[in-house]
């Protein structure tokens, strides 16, 4: 690759920022609230969906189960909101708990009245309990479909239990927080929403960076090497059990990162953060953006969710066609997605096929490996 | 056994539902030597070397490396001890370049916490070089492993092996689909490589064997059948019978 060549990539990556960074700040003047509010939640999807990518695109690891981590993370947020929000309510605990007749406080939320407490918790209680829950599977060497059964299954217990403790956390109703009260504002406002969807923005580039940080060098290496021959790396003298163990967790802390800034804007957490098909639409986020490549699981969470809400106003209940659709398409023609395909020789194909460009004269890796050879 | 021996099974049983993979298994090692290992499919071969590298845990028996039992420790913690095995098929990270191979195999230490915040060092930069050169592959530094021809694999893979900084070698039929000329070049690199590492080499290819220039050690059913030099082993009547073919071959 020549310097020119070099500094002109340097320019399109500089003018991407530059653009990126005016859309984020201009977004809310140019969106309506209403659409404002969907593209927030969406972005913070987007964050879950990178740590999918993190576990399955680069470990081979197919969680069914990051819905836990997901709605702990909400359930952080909401705890904190309610609480400090319930002056006004008999006993200074959430108006929910006189329902059931509760009077006293549950234990557990008193650390919640700390907004530093809740600020940790948020990530770091799913990242705990992702951890704990990866140990023990992958310790026992439990992988493949086993280890997404076991996540599926884990997913299941937390829903039953959570959807059936009214007097600790509501049980199915979840905790509202849109009428609750953040810094003597509402979190519902318009003013926060705006806040809210600024702060997600930044929180998504974060992420992005951080978890290309983790896959970049030796340690991602290890991961793909995991993900495509473990009892090879194993008797490289490495063990697998603890990369497993940190890259799952890893990917636990940012669903609960995902799960706050998703339950703030759309006002609500509940149990329904916990069902099978939401953790299994997280995967097909991923797969139609393209495993592996991370941008790919943004992209992918932000347009589907984008397309769900568009077709479900045009089109009522056409969606979860479209969405199936959409996955058979990915698994049969795009098995790399839709960023990998573009990434790989997909247009090239395809303008090849349509005689619009000149076809290769011998195979791709040899002409790849000559221009190598000519750098250096 | 005694103090220069590197490695002693002593009768090691393996016993899959009934069946004997290995049976009353005894075998020393030398420090420094090169050892091949031959025998008919199904003597064990490969089940020996799952053995010493803890994938398979023996039925009975004990195999002592550097002095310490292996049995019951973890695949990875007997490959830090100081074992390394290249496989009957190359094992390679297809998806990973040359060098990428390379430098997971002689990163120190292994932990996650080293790999993720630190670069490389640069002694283990010029190994990863050293290596390239040594079984060509430097001209490949940046190609993805998977897209190099098999005998490249197999050398990647033995540089990979090497680059691990092993005391004991354990190499799974490395000459496998290769070409005569590098059978040759194989074999002349494994012996080289004896004498500072101890290399156990498993092969059915008997001119590799003999280039080899090595003790052999013949399995069959799962035990030692008979140990020496290439001649003694091929006057052997035992290993004529069972391995190296009646006259009518």
């Amino acid at each position: 690759m020549s310097l020119s060549k070099f500094k002109f990539n340097k320019r399109i990556k500089l003018s991407f920022w530059i653009i990126l960074i005016a859309l984020i700040i201009a977004a809310p003047t140019l969106l309506p609230v209403f659409r404002l509010n969907l593209l927030g939640r969406y972005l913070s999807l987007s964050i879950v969906a990178l740590g999918v990518d993190l576990i399955w695109g680069y470990t081979g690891l197919l969680s069914l189960g990051q819905g836990i981590f997901f709605a702990l993370g909400g359930y952080c947020a909401a705890m904190y909101l309610q609480i400090t929000s319930s002056s006004e309510f008999p006993n200074n605990i959430p108006e929910f708990f006189a329902l059931y007749g509760v009077e006293k406080l549950p234990f557990f939320w008193e650390p919640f009245k700390s907004p530093i407490f809740t600020f940790f918790a948020i990530w770091i209680i799913p990242a705990l309990v992702a951890g704990l829950i990866g140990f023990l599977v992958f310790r026992n060497r439990i992988k493949g479909v086993y280890f997404s059964i076991l996540t599926q299954a884990s997913l299941l217990v937390f829903f039953n239990f959570f959807n059936g403790q009214q007097k600790l956390i509501n049980g199915t109703n979840g905790l509202k927080t849109d009428v609750t009260q953040l810094f003597g504002q509402m979190v519902g406002s318009e003013s926060m929403q705006r806040i809210f969807f600024w702060i997600t923005a930044i929180l998504v580039i974060a992420a992005w960076f951080f978890a290309k940080w983790v896959v970049r060098g030796r340690f991602g290496n290890i991961l793909i090497g995991i993900r495509d021959d473990e009892p090879r790396v194993r008797f490289t003298g490495y063990n697998p059990v603890i990369f497993k163990t940190i890259v799952f967790s890893i990917a636990g802390g940012l669903a609960g990162i995902s799960g706050a800034l998703y339950t703030i804007q759309s006002g609500i957490v509940s149990p329904q953060f916990m069902t099978v098909p939401f953790s299994i639409e997280m995967v097909i986020w991923v797969a139609v953006g393209g495993r592996g490549t991370l941008l790919g699981a943004i992209l992918g969470a932000v347009f589907i969710n984008y397309a769900k809400s568009l077709v479900s106003e045009a089109l009522p209940a056409s969606w979860m066609f479209i969405q199936g659709g959409l996955f058979i398409l990915v698994v049969t023609a795009l098995p790399e997605g839709v960023l990998g395909w573009i990434q790989g020789d997909g247009p090239r194909n395809l303008l090849q096929r349509f005689g619009l460009k000149r076809k290769i004269e011998t195979y791709p890796s040899l002409e790849v490996n000559n221009k190598e050879g000519d750098n250096e | 056994m005694n103090n220069k021996d590197l490695l002693n099974l002593i009768d090691i049983t393996v016993s899959f539902e009934g069946f004997l993979a290995l049976n009353k298994l005894n075998l020393n090692l030398k420090k420094g030597e090169l050892r091949a290992v031959i025998g008919p499919n199904g003597a064990g071969k490969t089940t020996f070397l799952d053995v010493i590298t803890g994938k398979v845990k023996p039925t009975k028996g004990e195999v002592i490396f550097k002095g310490k039992s292996l049995v019951g420790r973890k695949e990875h913690k007997i490959a830090r001890l100081g074992v390394g095995r290249k496989f009957q098929s190359p094992r390679i990270f297809e998806n990973l370049t040359v060098k990428e191979n390379l430098e997971i195999s002689v990163s120190t230490p292994k932990s996650p916490l080293n790999l993720i915040n630190k670069s490389i060092k640069d002694e283990q930069l010029y190994e990863i070089e050293r290596l390239m050169k040594i079984v060509n592959l430097a001209q490949k530094v940046h190609s993805k492993a998977g897209s190099l021809s098999h005998g490249q694999k197999q050398w990647l893979e033995i540089a990979m092996l090497v680059g691990q900084k092993p005391d004991l070698m354990l190499v799974d039929e490395p000459v496998a689909g290769l070409t005569d000329e590098e059978t040759d070049l194989t074999a002349d690199l494994l012996k080289s490589l004896s004498g500072e590492n101890t290399v156990v080499v498993i092969d059915h290819d008997m001119e590799f064997i003999r280039r080899l220039d090595s003790n052999v050690s013949v399995l069959n059913q799962g035990t030692v059948l008979c140990e020496g030099t290439m001649e003694t082993i091929q006057k052997d009547q035992k290993v004529i019978d069972v391995y190296l073919g009646r006259p009518e071959d």
